[in-house]
């Protein structure tokens, strides 16, 4: 298990996302936020709690979402669900999906699955905190990348204690 | 996390873990139903059928909803209109779906213990919809899920079962739950409704008094007479038992407290429940039903594994 991303490492990866997000979107109008259970929803927090830092006064709408009714590979194994929480509506609006790794593209695929069964988005933007470009296996990229890593197919990058660490397979 | 069974034939042999498995997951599904799209693509591979040997209304349609909730395929059968009524047996109607590559079956059956025959013998996994006077297991569940949504929780909460316990399949899986929640139950009505040696069977405390059970209670599930059930007299009339077992507004105001009113449907109005008490704000009836199908569809969800 190596470290691969520190936690300082951590948050200055959020404020540059954070910078590119308030450059992108000056005044926020019809933008809402999205996490992806669960290390998305983890650094979704962080990274709207800069934002807000950056710009006090302002309203942020941020919720969470759980893909577990979503899986395309759902039946080979039953897992207990997580909390949703969108208390917001969605029509219309631009949503910024938050995820903390982005790999194959399923998760995203099935998060965007669930946001369409909240309404209509006007856009979605996907942000990820680290990319593993090379296994994607969906055409699914991301508009805001804190870390692009180069690893094996078989390792698995994690969130751990404000660290993302790689586990060799 | 995994439930401890295959199939859901009753409450007694689940675990404490798999009941708060099951209520959890019935929350998520509960924020599904609130949604512009109350549909989730879960269940797209499975077929279930519904084979309903005894009349519902409730049950059958808030398991068919759930169904549709999670994108199963559903099939409905009726043994009034199928050949069932042409003498075919239980295991042979159930080998014939089987074959038209059926995943599970919901099942309802006059005979006490009919789930648990099919489950020796099919490879479908099985969810009890009601067996004879044996158990309800969902109706428990979703009296747990509305118990904890009302109050906040359900250990150390005091629930009042009150009516035909003998003939209550409702009532012999709401105790079973409750107990193995750390609720404490007492079961309440006339000697000949409460079986004799409950008391040491199932560990419920037994009252024939209604009102000093309503002033202990925080929570009255109100249960039915069953006279379908019944083949010899056990009370003289049913105005007899409305006067002494029926719950009326006047009651209720006089007890020193707020209790919840339960009721697992059909309602005999101004039987056991008064009009104005089943229709009041103290009853969460109609959240039962509502949260029935949250509750079912957890429980589909979490029996549809493919590697079973």
């Amino acid at each position: 298990m190596a470290v691969i991303i520190t936690s300082e490492q951590l948050a200055a990866n959020i404020a540059v996302l954070a910078t590119a997000l308030s450059q992108r979107h000056p005044d926020f109008a019809d933008v809402v936020f999205v996490g992806i259970q669960q290390g998305g929803a983890v650094l979704g927090e962080q990274l709207v709690a800069e934002l807000q830092r950056m710009h006090p006064g302002r309203t942020i709408p941020y919720g969470q979402l759980d893909i577990t009714f979503y899986r395309d590979d759902i039946r080979k194994n039953i897992i207990p669900p997580d909390k949703m929480n969108i208390h917001f509506g969605v029509e219309n609006k631009t949503v910024i999906l938050i995820d903390d790794v982005l790999f194959t593209g399923r998760t995203i695929k099935a998060a965007l699955d669930v946001l369409f069964d909240y309404g209509r988005p006007a856009k979605v933007e996907l942000c990820v905190l680290v990319d593993r470009k090379e296994h994607r296996q969906f055409p699914i990229q991301a508009d805001y990348v804190g870390t692009t890593v180069v690893t094996e197919r078989s390792d698995k990058v994690k969130l751990v204690n404000r660290e993302f660490v790689l586990i060799p397979g | 996390m995994q439930l401890s069974t295959r199939h859901l034939l009753g409450i007694k042999n689940l675990t404490k873990e798999d009941i708060s498995l099951i209520l959890s997951t019935a929350e998520q599904f509960k924020e599904v139903l609130q949604r512009p799209v109350k549909k989730v693509p879960s269940l797209r591979d499975v077929t279930i059928v519904n084979l309903f040997y005894e009349n519902s209304t409730r049950t059958r349609f808030s398991f068919e909803l759930a169904e549709k909730r999670l994108s199963a395929d559903t099939i409905n059968f009726a043994a009034s209109s199928s050949s069932a009524a042409k003498g075919e047996t239980l295991l042979d109607t159930v080998n014939n779906i089987l074959s038209m590559k059926v995943d599970m079956v919901v099942m309802r059956h006059s005979a006490s213990g009919a789930p648990h025959f099919l489950s020796q013998h099919i490879p479908a996994a099985i969810v009890n919809a009601g067996d004879g006077i044996n158990e309800h297991p969902t109706q428990a569940l979703l009296d747990a899920f509305s118990i904890k949504e009302k109050t906040g929780g359900l250990e150390g909460r005091k629930v009042a079962i009150i009516g035909d316990i003998m003939h209550s399949r409702v009532a012999q899986s709401n105790i079973y739950l409750l107990n193995k929640m750390g609720a404490k139950v007492t079961v309440c009505g006339p000697p000949t409704l409460i079986p004799k040696y409950i008391r040491e069977a199932l560990g419920v405390e037994v009252s024939y008094n209604l009102r000093e059970t309503l002033e202990w209670c925080d929570v009255a599930n109100v249960l039915r007479i069953q006279l379908e059930r019944q083949n010899q007299v056990l009370f003289s009339s049913l105005r007899e038992y409305s006067i002494a077992y029926g719950i009326n507004r006047q009651l209720l105001d006089s007890l020193n407290k707020e209790i919840v009113i339960m009721h697992p449907g059909p309602i005999n109005r101004g039987v056991e429940l008064d009009s104005d008490v089943a229709d009041s704000k103290q009853s969460i009836i109609l959240q039962q039903v509502e949260n029935g199908v949250a509750v079912r569809m957890a429980v589909l969800y979490l029996l549809a594994n493919r590697n079973n």
